[in-house]
């Protein structure tokens, strides 16, 4: 059924079907409209789960950790310098391969604090071992749950999965939402069925030390396991869109790359703006298309490199910056591309909540087809004197 | 009967001979039975037991990271009690994850309370890392970071009361006990772990090498530690204390003059004026617990 | 072989470890003083002494340490540490 709902509920309500056992959270902004509705839920008994009002996000991601190693299906959702906050647990989750799924509401990260959107929050943990979703719309932000923990849970992949989504932009937007229904969901997501948990039948040690004889292969499994998620992504994505409709095989979303001279590639609400400029600028008869990533990590280069070969030129939209390098983005892209030839440039853009127009994103594509690129895009005159 | 005391923690673990971690890991185990849901933090205890791909745990365990085992406690204690389980929960700490870094989620676990035991071995210093003063670490102690020296007399603040600050949480049981009194220990754990709600349990725990004594002193230097007031073994039950270990009372010397850390208050020379400042704290601890036990004449 | 996911192993497997070969002096038990009250059982921080069906305590010699504590604590001093020979 169509509903007209804010991001955050619907993310909420999507969450609740996906029947968390235990739930730890800590309230940050713009994440917080989130767990209040899981809060009522539970109040309400709409919820069977135990909710953990932590003490910090670092005992959030912790407790989830502790609840998934014991077996439960477990939810957090945070942003910004609650994942920050994370980091240590974000990095040990994914290396006991426990199934964690989380909402990252993105959001900048300071210094200077700022609390609206870009992705600096999420991308500063592409390491981790974390699979990495990326939404555009608050319809794709919600599915995008059931999907993430199908493929979390799988035995094939076992790693923790971020469902990343632009605060405020979509968390704080009402827009129409198709939600599934409890029975649907039930279909499509079974039950939690963990390979290792802590149980006294079966006493496990979880978590041992690695001396440098095992420590790399460890790695190595744990990178075999993110790389091996992509199959695993296509077909959870592929029957998503059997059953409901929505097709999420793809890592990826080209649109009107056909015949696309200039490729935008961005990730998350600002691929909305961008793709109404290029309706325009297709209007004009200027060749422009778009490269959406949905799946950052594991990071879809085969895909990039078949949609982006025959283009003349690579306009990344990157919404962080790895102070001193690029954006992550672009340094993702211009490695699949590379031999290619085709030119790749990067456009650090709408950091910290600062909106994006249609007119950015065609001036962007000027700028491309100029081969001016590699710079922060429209700073503040005064900066550059 | 005996046989099955030691068949929960496993031999093979790379502890220092005569380690009171883990004898500690040991008795509690002992007294805890199989049905019980560990969760190490690191430091000694979890690096000597789990090299992979050996583990000495016989009960299910999970190391996360050094400050977080009471949060991951929280969380496996709250999927427990939704999937209907009755196994206990264990975090256990060493003092630098207790009393220091781990200090944010113990406070946060005790305030929800959850239902589990937290046991700090406490051997009054990080010595995973080589011996560097915690806020356990007591008067004078000389550690690697809190070095006696020609301006200094060792640490210099005195032992941080997280008993106390637990009990002032609400847990309904917080207890000291030491591997010196084994049957003791055991005897808190049961009850700490049949007590409903988060409880508290600090062992302390003598450290052969960070103390610097003789492996084969270790029970006898822990039960100096009592003897002499520095170490009070008690019980608190919903914030009052209900039991306390009484003793004939030994000066602070014969316990600090066993000790390597304590060596620079009696070489060069004696220094009588620090002596009895920790004499003072123990007296102190005396007064407070009512330890005393008076000798009829 | 896949490692232990989650770096996890069975349980007890420590055992493969035989601390026995750190030892430089082994107790020795004096099963004439012994009063089978157990303690070295206890205080054993290997948990490798153990009393046998009449309750006469042994050490297991492949993880015995010889930290010496159950000979410092012998209330009856039925242990006796002697220089390891090798």
């Amino acid at each position: 059924m169509m509903e007209i709902m804010e991001g955050s509920h619907a993310v909420a309500n999507a969450v609740r079907m996906c029947r968390p056992q235990v739930i730890a959270a800590y309230p940050i902004t713009p994440q917080t409209h989130i767990v209040e509705a899981l809060a009522e839920m539970v109040a309400d008994c709409r919820l069977d789960a135990e909710y953990i009002t932590v003490e910090s996000e670092f005992s959030a991601l912790s407790a989830c950790l502790g609840a998934s190693a014991a077996g439960s299906r477990v939810y957090s959702a945070t942003t910004s310098q609650g994942l920050a906050l994370m980091f240590e647990v974000c990095f040990n989750t994914a290396g006991l391969r426990l199934p964690v799924v989380m909402s990252i509401v993105n959001r900048a990260l300071g210094a200077p604090l700022s609390i609206w959107n870009d992705q600096q929050d999420s991308i500063a943990l592409r390491d981790s071992g974390w699979l990495q979703f990326y939404a555009e719309d608050n319809q794709e932000a919600t599915d995008l749950h059931y999907v993430a923990y199908r493929v979390a849970e799988d035995r094939r992949v076992l790693l923790p999965a971020f469902v990343c989504f632009d605060g405020y932009i979509l968390s704080h937007t009402y827009e129409p939402v198709e939600m599934l229904t409890e029975e649907q969901v039930d279909r499509y997501l079974p039950k939690y069925r963990p390979v290792h948990r802590l149980d006294s039948a079966d006493p496990i040690s979880i978590g041992l030390f690695a001396s440098p004889d095992y420590y790399t292969e460890f790695r190595y499994q744990i990178d075999q396991a993110v790389k091996g998620s992509m199959q695993v992504i296509r077909e959870a994505g592929r029957q998503f869109g059997e059953m409901f409709g929505r097709d999420y095989a793809s890592p990826v979303e080209e649109y009107r790359m056909d015949d696309a001279d200039c490729a935008i590639v961005a990730m998350g609400s600002i691929c909305g703006t961008a793709k109404d400029a290029i309706d325009e600028m297709r209007k004009e008869g200027r060749k422009a298309g778009l490269l959406r990533i949905r799946t950052f990590r594991p990071f879809p280069a085969e895909e990039v490199r078949k949609a982006l070969s025959g283009v003349s030129s690579v306009a990344v939209l990157d919404k962080n910056i790895s102070l001193g390098s690029k954006g992550a983005v672009a340094l993702e892209v211009r490695d699949a591309l590379y031999g290619s030839g085709v030119p790749v440039l990067d456009y650090i853009i709408a950091l910290g909540g600062r909106d994006v127009a249609k007119k950015d994103i065609k001036s962007v594509v000027d700028m491309a087809a100029a081969g001016k690129g590699d710079l922060f895009y429209g700073l503040r005159e005064e900066v550059l004197r | 009967m005996t046989g099955e005391q030691c068949s929960l923690f496993e031999s093979g673990h790379r502890a220092c001979g005569g380690c009171a971690a883990a004898l500690a890991a040991r008795t509690i185990l002992d007294a805890a039975g199989r049905d019980t849901i560990v969760v190490s933090a690191t430091g000694c205890m979890e690096v000597f037991s789990t090299p992979y791909p050996e583990t000495a745990w016989n009960v299910p365990w999970i190391h996360s990271l050094f400050e977080n085992n009471s949060a991951v406690a929280s969380g496996i204690s709250a999927a427990l009690k939704k999937q209907g389980r009755k196994e206990k929960v264990i975090a256990i700490g060493g003092d630098g994850a207790s009393f220091d870094i781990g200090m944010l989620c113990l406070s946060g676990a005790f305030e929800r309370g959850h239902d589990f035991v937290y046991i700090c071995y406490d051997n009054e210093a990080y010595m995973n890392t080589g011996i560097q003063r915690s806020g356990a670490t007591p008067y004078d102690a000389s550690t690697t970071t809190s070095p006696a020296g020609k301006c200094s007399t060792g640490n210099p603040r005195p032992k941080k009361d997280l008993p106390a600050i637990l009990a002032a949480h609400g847990a309904p049981y917080v207890a000291t006990a030491t591997v010196a009194y084994l049957p003791d220990l055991k005897k808190k754990i049961r009850k700490a772990l049949d007590t409903e709600g988060p409880c508290y349990v600090q062992v302390h725990a003598p450290c052969c090498t960070g103390w610097g004594f003789e492996s084969e002193k270790t029970i006898a230097i822990a039960r100096l530690a009592v003897e002499t007031g520095l170490f009070v073994s008690y019980e608190m039950e919903n914030g009052q204390v209900t039991r306390v270990k009484k003793v004939v009372r030994k000066p602070v010397e014969e316990y600090l003059k066993e000790q390597r850390r304590f060596r620079h208050l009696f070489r060069p020379q004696r220094n009588d004026a620090e002596i009895a400042k920790i004499q003072a704290i123990a007296d102190r601890n005396a007064e407070k617990f009512a330890i005393d036990i008076v000798l009829k004449k | 072989m896949a490692l232990g996911l989650g770096c996890s192993s069975r349980p007890g497997t420590s055992r493969a470890n035989r601390t026995g070969s750190w030892r430089t002096f082994r107790p020795v038990f004096l099963h004439d003083k012994c009063t089978k009250c157990g303690l070295c059982v206890s205080v054993c921080p290997e948990g490798c002494v153990v009393a046998d069906s009449e309750g006469i305590p042994e050490p297991d010699y492949d993880y015995c340490k010889g930290c010496g504590l159950c000979a410092e604590e012998c209330p009856a001093g039925a242990i006796e540490m002697q220089k390891e020979e090798k």
